[in-house]
């Protein structure tokens, strides 16, 4: 008989119209770290949701053992007080407090009527050295960069003695740096016994870390391996149910030699001053992919984003598309001139999620949408159609609002939107982030495809292997600056990281 | 070839979806029904007489227009204080250059309008392009635009004013000039109708079945039909009540038809996103403030002509049932959703409410609970309904 921390038997799960769980059966171990592997929609959230208390008991068929006891918990309170501690992707801090008082927030020290300020800051200190994060525990959580405020959020769990932690999707926003420091805090605390579930999108760190895998594939339970038994193109036949035959539809195609974008003595300093872009020269070919890879806080962001008119801040340098020297104010001018820019956060910065898909998808191409000052609605739903169709966007219909649709659909909608444009340049902000694989797939393909019609594309990624497998040039970038370019073939993971960390090599 | 905007096979039997989205307009219906057959109950029919009904579109005409100018800015996630003092503010200077000036009253019509037009730059300007919080701009404006009044009129009532003037709100669009605009509103709905069909066939767009479009033109042409009849057995249709309903076509236009209003929306639902798609959020901004600002000024004429009088007291606290009448036709205080027509029914049963009552003869601090109490239902049924 082994020793189980956790087992969720026969789990079924019904939303109207949908079986989102279909006799699960789930099962981890005392002390391990134990991936759940699955596409967007085979239903990991929702697992965890009826784990979690989220869904109470009775909402759901089957039993949950927690340490050989039958639990039934009504709420998430019951489900911490017994142990079991989720952190989401999308982080529930409080940025205006500092990291003492996020850290202690549900905590006794907080309830106490009168609360000990010196206690709660040596209390958090303690936690922020046993985890490993150098930082003051008097500093606002928003001002942190979000791999140290995931960090925290474990951090958290923690102090209210989690023995289960479960992790979704912890490191879609880290850089490969934080990565490192997360995955490190795991295996610590997996040396002193915690068990942690670790849902992700990222096979190599679930290869990396996990000790055991357990996939899902359309609400039913798909398998559990030891790590050993697996490889990482097993574990994707498994999640989608067919062999992908390759990750990335890379196909060499021929560059033509002329710039569309090209960025000379470019330089940024943000809006309260801070130099975040140095004297940084590149540019982009007709019909090439330009990866630009680096550390988070390298300035990528902050580079294109100004670029794009999009930062508040001033730049200076000259900046040509197709050869004609431009001044970009706003991003309206840059989409004149041809720039369209897909964010890195596409809820916050690429949709309006009230809106439905088609005025989503024409908001930044209304212009061509119009006659006589005047909206002509049928050729809207015609342009919006047509283009999300290519996109093989899945939606119940046109109306649909673009905050229900799935990830992968919500970034072909934005796709969609700056294609209306027909830009001569199109920027990819960690363009498949909190995206399945099999709609990664066809968002590569999209882009192969509009390079091949001679768009040049900027790919900027934190995902090493994103950034190998699709760029035909490689440049890479460390506080403010281009420390090295790399063409396709002589790229690797190695040589990117070392510029990454600011040695320079090339 | 086929290139439907079907985004997947299963749209075209979803196609009854377009009724269920309506949902927030049946409740609106259901509750003005609701009100007029109890109303209609207590006060033996007197309610739905023609004459009351012709009052009734008459006394919430002022709160109508200003409910128009709201939506737009509360879609566009900001909120507007000062106007029930910008309408003070504006109807008094129109009665002081008709009254002490002898203006024309055409052009203190104009001048209403432009003054409260400008007042809507200067507190656009604050808001879009000094970033200072419309809730605090339009305080600020608030207590400006009645000290303003007060300073000009000397704190005193200016009256009386002459015929053209007060025929603005005092007049009746008589019986055969009535049927005509009603039947060419009728026809011109007709026409949009099919016109559209043709178009979205030629683009090879899915159609929503004849009855459906056509239904809808019966029910709206019946209901113009049946008030213009019911008006027309009174004086006619009360001027003010058609000026709401040319101002209301306006803006229902603007807001679905032409880029401002859709930026509008966009900017009250994600002003990042809004921005980094090339929307001039100031600028749009400060349109939105503007139109505010002049159909406060058309609002203001109203009310002055009604009242045959401007008084440093008028407008009071209107701005609270303008912003009540959005909110109850379905307008999210969040920013980025809400119908100009909500808000126009919104307006109609906050006036309802008041008329009803009165005739019940109840008294008048029964009208303020009630009318607070169903500000919070409207409120509380919209957002128990999107779970």
């Amino acid at each position: 008989m082994e020793n189980y921390a956790l087992q969720m038997r026969a789990i079924t799960k019904e939303f109207p119209g949908v079986r989102a769980l279909d006799n699960v059966t789930f099962s981890v171990r005392k002390g391990e770290i134990h991936a759940l592997c699955g596409e967007n929609g085979a239903g990991k959230s929702t697992l965890m949701k009826v784990l979690s208390g989220v869904y109470p008991h009775g909402s759901y068929d089957g039993d949950i053992i927690i340490s050989n006891k039958n639990v039934a918990f009504k709420s998430i309170k019951e489900s911490q007080n017994a142990g079991v501690g989720i952190i989401y992707q999308e982080l529930a801090l409080v940025e205006e407090m500092s990291v003492a008082e996020n850290l202690f927030l549900s905590h006794d020290l907080m309830r106490a009527k009168i609360i000990d300020w010196n206690k709660i800051y040596a209390e958090a200190q303690k936690w922020l050295d046993h985890i490993g994060l150098d930082v003051d525990p008097q500093t606002k959580v928003g001002q942190l960069t979000v791999g140290k405020q995931q960090i925290i959020e474990i951090a958290k769990a923690l102090t209210q003695k989690t023995e289960i932690l479960i992790l979704d999707e912890p490191t879609a926003a880290l850089t490969e740096s934080d990565v490192d420091i997360l995955m490190k805090l795991l295996h610590d605390l997996r040396a002193e016994g915690v068990t942690c579930i670790y849902i992700s999108h990222k096979l190599n760190e679930v290869m990396a870390l996990a000790d055991s895998v357990t996939i899902l594939r359309d609400g039913q339970t798909i398998s559990t391996d030891k790590i050993a038994d697996l490889t990482e193109e097993l574990i994707i036949t498994k999640m989608v149910g067919r062999e992908l035959t390759e990750l990335f539809p890379y196909e060499a195609r021929p560059i033509s030699s002329e710039n569309i974008l090209e960025v000379k003595n470019y330089s940024v300093t943000d809006h309260v001053g801070k130099k975040v872009i140095v004297d940084t020269s590149f540019a982009v070919k007709k019909g090439e992919i330009l990866g630009f890879s680096g550390l988070m806080g390298a300035g990528r962001t902050e580079l294109f984003m100004s670029l794009f008119g999009g930062l508040k801040g001033n730049h200076t340098g000259s900046v040509l598309i197709d050869g004609k020297e431009t001044n970009i104010k706003s991003p309206a001018d840059a989409i004149r001139e041809g720039l369209a820019y897909v964010s890195e956060d596409r809820k916050r910065y690429g949709l309006v999620l009230g809106m439905d898909i088609t005025k989503n998808t024409t908001l930044a191409a209304l212009n061509k949408m119009m006659k006589l000052k005047v909206i002509d609605n049928a050729l809207e739903v015609k342009t919006a159609g047509d283009i999300t169709y290519k996109m093989n966007l899945k939606a119940p219909n046109l109306e649909a609002l673009v905050g229900q649709l799935s990830g992968g659909n919500q970034q072909k909608v934005v796709l969609s939107k700056w294609l209306l444009n027909d830009p001569k340049v199109l920027i990819l902000d960690e363009p498949t982030r909190g995206i399945d694989v099999g709609a990664k797939y066809e968002i590569y393909k999209i882009i192969n495809e509009l390079a091949n019609q001679g768009v040049g594309i900027v790919i900027v990624s934190s995902e090493l292997p994103e950034v190998l497998g699709m760029s035909d040039r490689i440049i890479v970038m460390a506080e403010g600056k281009i420390t090295g370019e790399f063409q396709r073939a002589e790229a690797t993971q190695e040589k990117i990281m070392t510029c990454a960390t600011g040695g320079k090599n090339s | 070839m086929k290139t439907q905007p079907t985004v997947n096979p299963e749209t075209k039997e979803k196609r009854g979806l377009s009724f269920k989205l309506d949902m927030q307009a049946y409740t609106l219906i259901i509750a003005l029904v609701l009100i007029a057959v109890i109303f209609g109950f207590f006060t033996g029919g007197e309610f739905l007489s023609s004459r009351n009904i012709s009052n009734l579109f008459s006394q919430m005409s002022v709160i109508a227009v200003l409910a128009i100018g709201m939506t737009l800015v509360i879609v566009a996630g900001h909120i507007d204080l000062s106007i029930g003092s910008l309408v003070g503010l504006t109807g008094g200077v129109a009665a002081i250059l008709h009254v002490w000036y002898e203006w024309n009253t055409f052009t203190v019509v104009i001048a209403a309008i432009v003054v409260g037009a400008l007042f809507g730059v200067w507190q656009g300007w604050w808001v879009a392009y000094r970033a200072v919080p419309a809730f605090i701009v339009t305080l600020g404006g608030m207590l400006i635009f009645r000290g303003i009044l007060i300073g000009l009129s000397k704190g005193q009532t200016i009256a009386p004013l002459n015929d053209s003037f007060k025929a603005i709100s005092n007049s009746y669009f008589p019986f055969t000039l009535g049927y005509i605009l009603a039947l060419a509103s009728i026809g011109m709905l007709i026409f949009w109708t099919v016109w559209n069909r043709s178009k979205r066939k030629s683009l090879e767009l899915l159609l929503p079945a004849p009855v459906i479009d056509y239904g809808k033109v019966g029910v709206y042409s019946f209901f113009i039909l049946l008030a213009t009849y019911m008006l027309n057995r009174y004086q006619g249709i009360p001027t003010p009540i058609l000026l709401v309903v040319f101002l209301a076509a306006i803006f229902i236009f603007i807001s679905n038809k032409t880029s401002f209003g859709r930026y509008v929306y966009a900017i009250g639902g994600n002003p990042e996103a809004a921005a980094l798609s090339g929307i001039n959020i100031k600028r749009n901004t400060l349109w939105v403030f503007i139109s505010m600002g002049a159909l406060s000024g058309v609002a203001g004429v109203i009310l002055t002509s009604r009242l045959n009088a401007a008084t440093v007291n008028a407008g009071n606290m209107y701005e609270l049932d303008a912003i009540a009448a959005c909110v109850i036709g379905g307008t999210s205080l969040m920013g980025g959703k809400g119908k100009v027509v909500g808000a126009l029914i919104g307006a109609l049963i906050m006036a309802s409410i008041d008329n009803g009552m009165s005739m019940m003869n109840i008294e008048t601090f029964w009208q303020y609970i009630v009318k607070g109490l169903i500000l919070i239902i409207a409120v509380w049924i919209d957002i128990a309904s999107k779970k």
